[in-house]
């Protein structure tokens, strides 16, 4: 039962929960209009205290599409923070207003936090470099749409495999399927850390390897996950310089990858993607962004309990 | 050195040496309207010395911050100048504002009113992690816990 509860982590949803959802989604993406009016009279508020255009764009148009309103701020000096508000002032006003509240905050355990002093279920839309549970449901629901399901999988990650949060959850979920196999592609500086392979991965019993050139091993994926080296993860911006450009997929590199992998990225890219890439029909990046808004309606219509 | 027997009190005993004024000051008995000792360096057969607080009032005391600061610690309950009961700490499961988490990304660091909460994840290493971030604190000596990266 989804209804009314928060989503703060990936690890907040039961695998069948995640299937309940997947399974959602995939009804609204071959019939969106069947689904135009279930959140009607409800209230999305999106509280964004980091920009992210495309995270808050994709929450507001799930919430439209499904019939409903929104409203929200989409950075801290919008909103009353920058009035020296507590967050818990502003969770505990904008909960009386709405059904449900997404929320994007700089500060790892933002969400939670906001959680206990919410009358309203909060998603966390990103808590800096910690938690994107919605992000998950949409690498999952694209997985599931373009590979037929989650078991038996060789899954490549690439870039920046230490801060991308989104790698960390992503591996966690595919953990908890048969078959699985894992191939992280990074520098020495980026490597997945430790705690993923202690706690994650070596309790799961699941086989992984590790690369430092993509080109070495792109031909054993089913699908490779591309990661921008993020800037705002880094204290030093020399580090920053010396490590962005480290792994770039190009055409060349996709000769050697096998016909029917799949290319994902989180977006938005820097340069770790060729544009040249785009045109191939395995780079699946921006059917991802669509899946992610299904994934989003279904989350939503099932929390607000209007499915 | 003596100390005055206590009637009804407590006796927190086996303090690693040096840890007893942080205990002492957490416990406000530095302005307690009782009369409390706070004896350092105290020869010891198990660790060579030690630190002993005899407090000469039966206090509440949260046992769990007192497991983290120091879980070799004993507490001796004393009525009518006997010893009643012994209590062992150990790790506690959960500790609430005995120390700050040390992420400059936490949000504990920028929302002030939030109480920092600690959960052991690892009874063995010694192992917390902080209930928002997840950053991991292995409790250190005298309970300054030491920021772990695993």
């Amino acid at each position: 039962m989804l209804k009314g509860r928060h989503l703060i982590e990936p690890d907040d949803l039961s695998v069948e929960e995640i299937d309940e959802i997947c399974s959602l989604a995939e009804q609204m993406i071959v019939d969106p209009a069947a689904f135009q009016d279930v959140c009607r009279g409800k209230i999305l508020a999106t509280l964004f205290f980091e920009p992210s255009t495309r995270t808050r764009l994709s929450f507001e148009a799930a919430m439209l599409h499904l019939g409903g309103s929104v409203e929200g701020f989409a950075d801290a000096q919008s909103s009353s923070a920058s009035k020296g508000e507590t967050l818990a002032d502003t969770i505990r006003v904008v909960s009386s207003y709405v059904d449900i509240i997404a929320m994007r905050n700089p500060k790892e355990g933002a969400a939670l936090l906001a959680s206990k002093y919410s009358a309203c279920p909060i998603v966390n839309a990103g808590d800096g470099g910690h938690f994107h549970p919605t992000q998950t449901l949409t690498d999952l629901v694209t997985i599931r749409q373009l590979r037929g399901g989650f078991e038996g999988h060789t899954i490549g990650f690439c870039g920046d495999l230490k801060f991308g949060r989104t790698v960390h959850s992503l591996v966690q979920a595919m953990c908890r399927y048969k078959g699985n196999k894992f191939i992280f592609i990074s520098p020495q500086e980026l490597t997945i850390p430790e705690y993923i392979v202690e706690n994650v991965l070596a309790p799961a019993g699941i086989p992984y390897e590790t690369a430092t050139r993509l080109e070495d091993v792109i031909d054993k994926l089913d699908i490779l996950y591309m990661t921008r080296v993020q800037k705002e993860r880094f204290f030093n911006e020399q580090d920053y310089i010396r490590l962005k450009d480290s792994y770039i997929l190009d055409k060349e590199k996709m000769k050697l990858a096998r016909k029917d992998m799949i290319v994902l990225h989180p977006l938005p890219r820097v340069n770790e993607i060729a544009p040249a890439v785009d045109d191939d029909p395995r780079a699946a990046y921006f059917k991802q962004v669509k899946y992610g808004m299904f994934a989003r309606m279904a989350l939503i219509s099932k929390i607000t309990g209007c499915l | 050195m003596n100390v005055d027997t206590i009637k009804n009190g407590l006796v927190i005993d086996h303090i690693r040496a040096g840890s007893g004024w942080r205990i002492f000051k957490w416990l406000g008995l530095d302005s307690a309207p009782f009369t409390a000792a706070l004896i350092m360096n105290v020869p010891s057969q198990k660790t060579g010395k030690k630190d002993i607080i005899k407090i000469d009032n039966i206090i509440d005391i949260d046992f769990s911050v007192l497991g983290f600061i120091d879980p070799n610690i004993c507490v001796n309950i004393i009525k009518d100048e006997k010893i009643i009961r012994k209590i062992n700490m150990e790790l506690p499961t959960r500790v609430q504002n005995v120390f700050q988490c040390k992420n400059p990304r936490c949000i504990t660091v920028t929302e002030h009113y939030v109480p920092s909460t600690f959960l052991l994840v690892d009874k063995k290493k010694a192992l917390y992690r902080c209930e928002y971030c997840d950053a991991l604190y292995t409790a250190g000596e005298g309970g300054y816990p030491v920021e772990t990266r695993t």
